[in-house]
């Protein structure tokens, strides 16, 4: 997705300046601060306890209290004042809001939906050309959302989404303001923000149903935490990038600070805050399925009835819906994003888009109530389940086993468990608990600075407290090798897509689809060509994560200096050369944030792992939110958001620079 | 300085005039429970679960003219927190997997009522495929079973058998009969029941030897033809202490819940479903439509009320 790119590209760290000799000469100097942390913390902590998994005197029961909160609150709901003064009306007020959009695209029939749609999408991409373009995806994906008969679940997906999306804008645009306006706000929310994204969200549904009650209220509080992130960082990072000289010009006009505000920064962060408002809807698309486990509407509620009969066409037709819809909002607001570039004032009237669409809609909604048509018309669908579940099941069958040469995925499955998971895992969990914190610790201090040392530290250790210290390495010895292949095969096919246009052109719609795709529609052929094994899980995990790292790898080398590769050339260099020694080393920073993104990305389909044989801390907070216990959920989803912080530390070598500089 | 205070005090203003907006009087805590023009029925993610809930609804809006009938797919603890809040009137098919929410909400706080019997008996126990048992007759009992360990064993249980789990939410002890045995096993937990389904066919396809906790009534047994493994006879009492049991399964006779309001003032509905009772055989033969057939699940129920008035007709309220 166009948008998602460029987010990378605006994200990406710069290149460390440091000289080849002065890195040396620091890397002696964090060697021998190594040594001597190593001869320092190993007697201490051998002392302490010994070797093998983290001792349990020096773990914390989190789970009691967790739960007696949980069930404070579930006592107290219908008669403390904060909920039923506060809280309640607020959850009724959500509700009423989503039904309120749900009965007006009732009310404007099919027709009138499609017209309104449609021309919003015409109008937000600065209509002309391409407008029309963006205008056909809109009319193509709501056309064949009626004709998989999955139009009234679309709408009420539709509405939810157009409540989820305006509240999670305003609440990451409050955030996103004091973030960008004040650095102790920053320093407070950035570890916020982290934690919102990486914290699975089956691990706090359950308190946000007992709170906010089922259905769409409870949803719209996860897809707010979850989505609101994006919004935030996005109008941060804008307005802080506004221009100096602009800020001193119109200071020096004499505006107010509220003035400058809202007459200078505010306009110039916004692209930044369009392209956040882009990352914000997507992430709220991919809430619609989790949102269903709690009772709510909508295509991720026909996604799961078909994953109750274990019917991968049934559950595949609502997920092709979703990739258009998602496919539409990305094309539409990114091409309003790229229209604030261009001078505004062209064009016509301001009035005249927001008339000519609502003149469309009222058009369409008249001739629906002209045809007495409100709902799809029946006749005019096609039932794509049958053939998906047919092709899918031969794809499993003819795959699973018996290929000449090859073996074979569940010959591979095998293979990678016995003999890279399960001697990986048992070497962790064998290995004993200081070194593993001092390791963390060492590889912080190579990469990072003692900063990101001390945190991947004491994030190690916060795990061993919580007491989950062997179930996180069984994860991480998983989310090692998903992140593994992600970045192999990522690497691999990112270079071919910079490399080569026909190439880009092919795997384009196949990226978008896997990255929009909801992930609960590969659960089944996953585990039919793997086995509900943990291979499974991780191969789950790869293909929702490889999408993100092979486009900033392309991005990160197709931006490398022309001039540089050609200079490469000239000097006789061969292709294989120019790659090696040009284009990668330029496209560092490029890579370390594929890097990161894979970490992030695997992460979150730990829990996904967990409802397909992961077991370990996924199965904890699959457990947890099932068995309403709430304790041993969220005590998952801190480990799951600690482990993501090791591994961040460990790999992002420019994370206290990078700060500095935005 | 100045900014940070002046975002600190916008937020504050933005936050209290939210608390002012909403404190104008006290919040509505039930949803539409009570009224018997809409009934709402919770659906967990089993296809036997949507069969009773399709022929419960086909039988409202077309026997007793409930205009709005809908059924909402949850999980089992998310329907008890639906029926104590109103925003569901009932549960139709509980396999006992939430007792905390049972005693909060029926004992404690009398917001969710009980039901009465579905009629459906759900059994839990292990379960191995007829080709297997076929060939070794001896596995259908336990203490044979470590014979067996080798043959049954998998990469993720190493050099013990496993035996596969499903979903969290259905209730198990295996770990603990398995180590009250002395057994050389290994629970491995899938995670959804899907996931499970899939496991088992693709084992069943490739006719390859493996043990499952599995249960009835279930759509796919009979297309799987699968034989259970006797375990140590449940006595009442022998499931008590969770790590000291070392008994199989009971027969569970499944219940229906209801939202407490909804029970007193839906009428005929709330009595209709109070009245619902049915047997395995029954919801199997709608599953197996609604599942195997592919029928949409509203067909399903309609077909099977055509061809079974006498059983449905002793529901339905007289007035």
């Amino acid at each position: 997705m166009s948008a998602v790119t460029s987010l990378r590209k605006a994200a990406a760290p710069p290149e460390p300046d440091a000289k080849p000799g002065l890195l040396s000469t620091r890397r002696g100097r964090k060697g021998l601060a190594i040594v001597v942390l190593a001869a320092v913390f190993i007697p201490l902590a051998i002392a302490l306890g010994g070797s093998g998994s983290w001792p349990n005197d020096l773990t914390v029961d989190v789970r009691t209290p967790l739960d007696d909160s949980y069930q404070w609150v579930a006592d107290n709901r219908d008669s403390n004042p904060v909920f039923t003064y506060f809280l309640l009306h607020l959850a009724n007020n959500s509700t009423s809001a989503v039904d309120g959009v749900l009965s007006f695209l009732e009310l404007l029939g099919w027709p009138g939906s499609i017209a309104l749609f449609t021309a919003i999408a015409y109008f937000a991409a600065g209509s002309a050309r391409k407008g029309a373009k963006v205008a056909g995806i809109a009319l193509f994906a709501f056309g064949v959302c009626g004709l998989l008969d999955m139009w009234e679940p679309a709408m009420e997906t539709m509405a939810l989404m157009t409540v989820a999306v305006a509240v999670s804008a305003v609440v990451g645009l409050l955030l996103g303001l004091a973030s960008g306006l004040s650095d102790r706000w920053e320093t407070i929310l950035r570890p916020v923000f982290d934690t919102m994204q990486i914290m699975p969200a089956y691990a706090y549904l359950l308190p946000c149903v007992l709170i906010f009650d089922i259905g769409s209220p409870a949803v719209l509080l996860a897809t707010v935490i979850y989505a609101a992130p994006p919004m935030a960082r996005l109008t941060a990072l804008g307005l802080r990038a506004a221009d100096p000289a602009a800020m001193e010009a119109s200071a020096s006009l004499g505006a107010s600070r509220m003035q400058r505000l809202r007459t200078a920064r505010l306009p110039l962060a916004r692209k930044e805050m369009m392209l956040g408002l882009n990352q914000t809807i997507m992430m709220a698309l991919s809430m619609v399925v989790i949102g269903s486990v709690v009772g709510a509407a909508g295509l991720g509620d026909e996604v799961f009835k078909g994953l109750a009969r274990v019917d991968v066409g049934q559950a595949a037709v609502p997920g092709i819906c979703i990739v258009l819809i998602a496919i539409w909002l990305d094309r539409t607001t990114a091409a309003a994003g790229e229209r604030l570039d261009e001078a505004t004032g062209g064009g016509g009237p301001s009035w005249l888009p927001p008339a000519v669409i609502a003149a469309v809609t009222v058009a369409g909604a008249v001739l629906a109530g002209a045809l007495g048509k409100k709902e799809w018309p029946e006749g005019w669908t096609v039932d794509l389940t049958g053939p998906i579940r047919d092709a899918v099941e031969w794809f499993t069958d003819n795959l699973g086993a018996g290929v000449p040469v090859l073996g074979g995925t569940q010959t591979w499955s095998e293979g990678f468990t016995d003999w890279v998971l399960n001697p990986l895992r048992d070497g962790l969990q064998s290995s004993p608990w200081w070194l593993l914190v001092l390791l963390a610790a060492a590889l912080g201090l190579l990469v990072g600075t003692w900063h990101s040392a001390l945190v991947a530290a004491l994030a190690m250790s916060g795990i061993g407290v919580l007491g989950l210290w062997s179930k996180t390495l069984d994860t991480l010895s998983q989310v090692l090798g998903g992140i593994a292949l992600t970045l192999v095969l990522g690497f691999a096919i990112g270079i071919l897509v910079a490399r080569s246009e026909r190439v880009e052109r092919l795997v384009r719609p196949v990226l978008d689809a896997l990255q929009t795709l909801p992930q609960f529609i590969y659960l089944i052929p996953v585990a039919a060509l793997f086995g509900a094994v943990r291979t499974a899980a991780i191969f789950a995990a790869v293909a929702y994560a490889l999408p993100a790292v092979i486009r900033i790898t392309a991005q990160g080398i197709k931006q490398v200096d022309p001039a540089a590769v050609e200079a490469s050339r000239s000097l006789g260099a061969s292709t294989f050369q120019q790659l090696r020694q040009v284009q990668l080393p330029l496209a560092r920073p490029a890579l370390l944030l594929a890097v990161n993104q894979g970490i992030v990305l695997v992460l979150a389909v730990v829990v996904i792992g967990g409802l397909i044989g992961g077991g370990a801390l996924g199965y904890d907070v699959v457990y947890g939110l099932q068995k309403s216990e709430f304790g041993i959920g969220l005590g998952a989803g801190v480990a799951i958001v600690l482990l993501g912080l090791v591994l961040d530390r460990v790999t992002q070598p420019t994370v206290l620079k990078q700060r500095k500089n935005s | 300085m100045i900014t940070y205070k002046r975002t600190t005090t916008a937020l504050a203003i933005s936050a209290v005039s939210l608390l002012a907006l909403s404190a104008c009087g006290k919040a509505e805590t039930g949803g539409g429970g009570g009224s018997a023009d809409s009934v709402t029925i919770t659906v967990p993610s089993w296809v036997g679960a949507e069969a009773n809930a399709e022929v419960a609804k086909y039988l409202l809006e077309n026997e007793l003219d409930v205009k709005n009938v809908k059924t909402q797919q949850m999980t089992e603890t998310v329907a008890f927190d639906a029926l104590n809040t109103g925003k569901a009137d009932a549960i139709l098919e509980d396999w006992g997997g939430v007792p905390k929410k049972v005693t909060q909400y029926v004992d404690k706080k009398k917001t969710v009522v009980r039901g009465g019997d579905l009629g459906v008996t759900g059994h839990i126990g292990w379960f191995v495929p007829k080709y297997f048992a076929e060939e070794h007759p001896d596995v259908l009992d336990w203490k044979n079973l470590d014979k067996y360990a080798d043959q049954l064993k998998t990469s993720e249980t190493g050099d013990k058998g496993q035996i596969l789990e499903g979903d969290p939410s259905y209730t198990t002890y295996d770990d603990a009969i398995i180590k009250n045995l002395g057994l050389n096993f290994k629970t491995h937990y899938v995670g959804s029941e899907a996931g499970q389904i899939t496991e088992i066919a693709k084992n069943v396809k490739a006719k390859k030897p493996f043990l499952t906790y599995w249960w009835e009534p279930q759509w796919m047994n009979e297309e799987w033809g699968l034989k259970e493994v006797k375990l140590p006879p449940y006595k009442e009492g022998c499931q008590d202490d969770e790590k000291a049991v070392k008994c199989g399964y009971p027969d569970t006779p499944l219940q229906k819940y209801l939202n407490a309001d909804f029970a007193k003032d839906g009428g005929k509905a709330a009595e209709f479903l109070k009245n619902f009772k049915w047997t395995n055989e029954q919801q199997n033969e709608v599953a197996v439509m609604i599942a195997k057939d592919k029928m949409k699940p509203e067909d399903a129920a309609e077909k099977w009320v055509k061809a079974n008035k006498s059983t449905w007709e002793k529901w339905i309220p007289k007035d």
